[in-house]
């Protein structure tokens, strides 16, 4: 699974990443470590009509989206 | 380095008043610090008013504000402009007349000269719109450039608008649209296209002289301009200073073309601060998710928001969004 580490990063970077590696790959982890990332990467997943799900890891989160 | 080559917004994490320590870390250092009450000073900053009002005790009240933030756009004189425009609304939310002003600079060396120059420019030519002198000011170097204003004005002490002072009954205008905090993260994030960004940039530049001007032909029961807190944050300061409830209807509301991107995740980090703060003071029940993120989002350099009793309203160039109605366990209802 293709995975895209944004922690450290703040919006709106988090989401220009997932953009542009949404293109490249269908499918993609992203992780996050903070919450504006982490409801803003999954706001974008989800307009991209994908199934978003996120599971926290110690102080960030694992956004899969399929 | 040349000038054409800066992008102003790609030296700065946050922008505009997205930059905003969150309300509710203010909040708590505010209450740990010991007030000296001064019987001259008529709202400080226990009531979250937008300025400081001083009773000169000739029927004149002075106001202070001070705002200053990094740059939301990249033309350094449209940011200088947008920054003074919103200094000074800290004064016309209150009823007041600006009068002179001081800069607060922050200004990276490594940046061309002719930046500063520009964003300077920028503001002077704004605050001269609004009969405002810039009369000096300090500047510290910093790795990511600032810029604002420490506004002085001067109103009828009679006649000096507060948070507090909302009545049952009364109509609830805004004078700008919203979205510029959701607008300028799509910018951030080269997403917005350029109609979005001009209308949005249009927006910040107003004065809200005009609007204030028009106010003052009504009566005006409680005033305070839509900043980093959100509509709804606003609103809650208002509502919970005059002791009632702010009903506002989310159709009624005017949306920027640019609040649009909220859908596509292009949400300033404000934001959720500001719903972490107001918690259960907001019932926002009723709103979609993207409903909730325009209306918990930060604005730089909104309108004013009135609270004035009905037959007033068309006086003002603005929207109708709601209105008060007596307390009912929430500061503000949007539906």
């Amino acid at each position: 699974m293709k995975e895209l580490d944004c922690r450290g990063l703040s919006c709106p970077e988090p989401v220009v990443m997932t953009k542009k590696a949404l293109m490249e790959s269908a499918e993609l982890d992203v992780l996050v470590d903070n919450r504006a990332s982490l409801e803003n990467v999954k706001r974008y997943a989800s307009a991209m009509k994908k199934a978003v799900d996120a599971v926290q890891e110690g102080s960030s989160w694992r956004i899969s989206i399929r | 380095m040349e000038e054409g080559d800066v992008r102003l917004t790609d030296l700065v994490r946050s922008s505009g008043c997205n930059a905003k320590l969150p309300p509710g870390d203010l909040d708590s250092v505010l209450r740990s610090l010991p007030s000296f009450p001064d019987p001259a000073i008529l709202a400080g900053y226990e009531t979250a008013d937008d300025a400081f009002v001083y009773d000169l005790g000739d029927g004149r009240a002075m106001l202070q504000t001070v705002d200053f933030f990094p740059p939301m756009v990249d033309d350094p004189q449209l940011f200088g402009e947008i920054a003074a425009a919103n200094a000074i609304s800290d004064i016309y939310a209150m009823g007041g007349e600006p009068s002179v002003a001081l800069s607060i600079v922050c200004f990276p060396s490594c940046l061309p000269l002719s930046v500063l120059h520009d964003i300077m420019l920028g503001a002077i030519g704004k605050a001269r719109e609004a009969g405002c002198t810039i009369a000096g000011g300090h500047t510290i170097s910093d790795r990511e450039p600032k810029f604002g204003l420490a506004v002085t004005g001067f109103a009828d002490s009679g006649h000096v608008w507060q948070n507090r002072g909302a009545r049952e009954g009364d109509a609830v205008v805004l004078t700008k649209k919203l979205g510029t905090g959701i607008t300028m993260t799509a910018l951030k994030g080269r997403e917005a296209d350029a109609g979005s960004v001009e209308e949005a940039v249009e927006s910040m530049r107003t004065l809200n002289r005009k609007a204030c001007s028009q106010a003052r032909r009504c009566r005006i029961h409680a005033a305070t301009d839509v900043t980093g807190f959100s509509l709804v944050g606003h609103a809650s300061e208002m509502a919970t200073a005059s002791g009632v409830t702010i009903e506002l209807s989310f159709g009624s509301l005017p949306l920027l073309e640019g609040a649009r991107y909220a859908e596509l995740g292009f949400i300033p980090e404000g934001r959720y601060t500001n719903e972490d703060f107001l918690g259960s003071k907001a019932d926002l029940s009723a709103l979609s998710q993207l409903e909730r993120d325009i209306v918990l989002s930060p604005e730089t350099s909104g309108g004013l928001l009135l609270s004035l009793p009905e037959e007033d309203a068309h006086l003002v160039d603005g929207w109708v969004i709601g209105h008060v109605s007596g307390y009912s366990g929430k500061a503000v209802a949007v539906r």
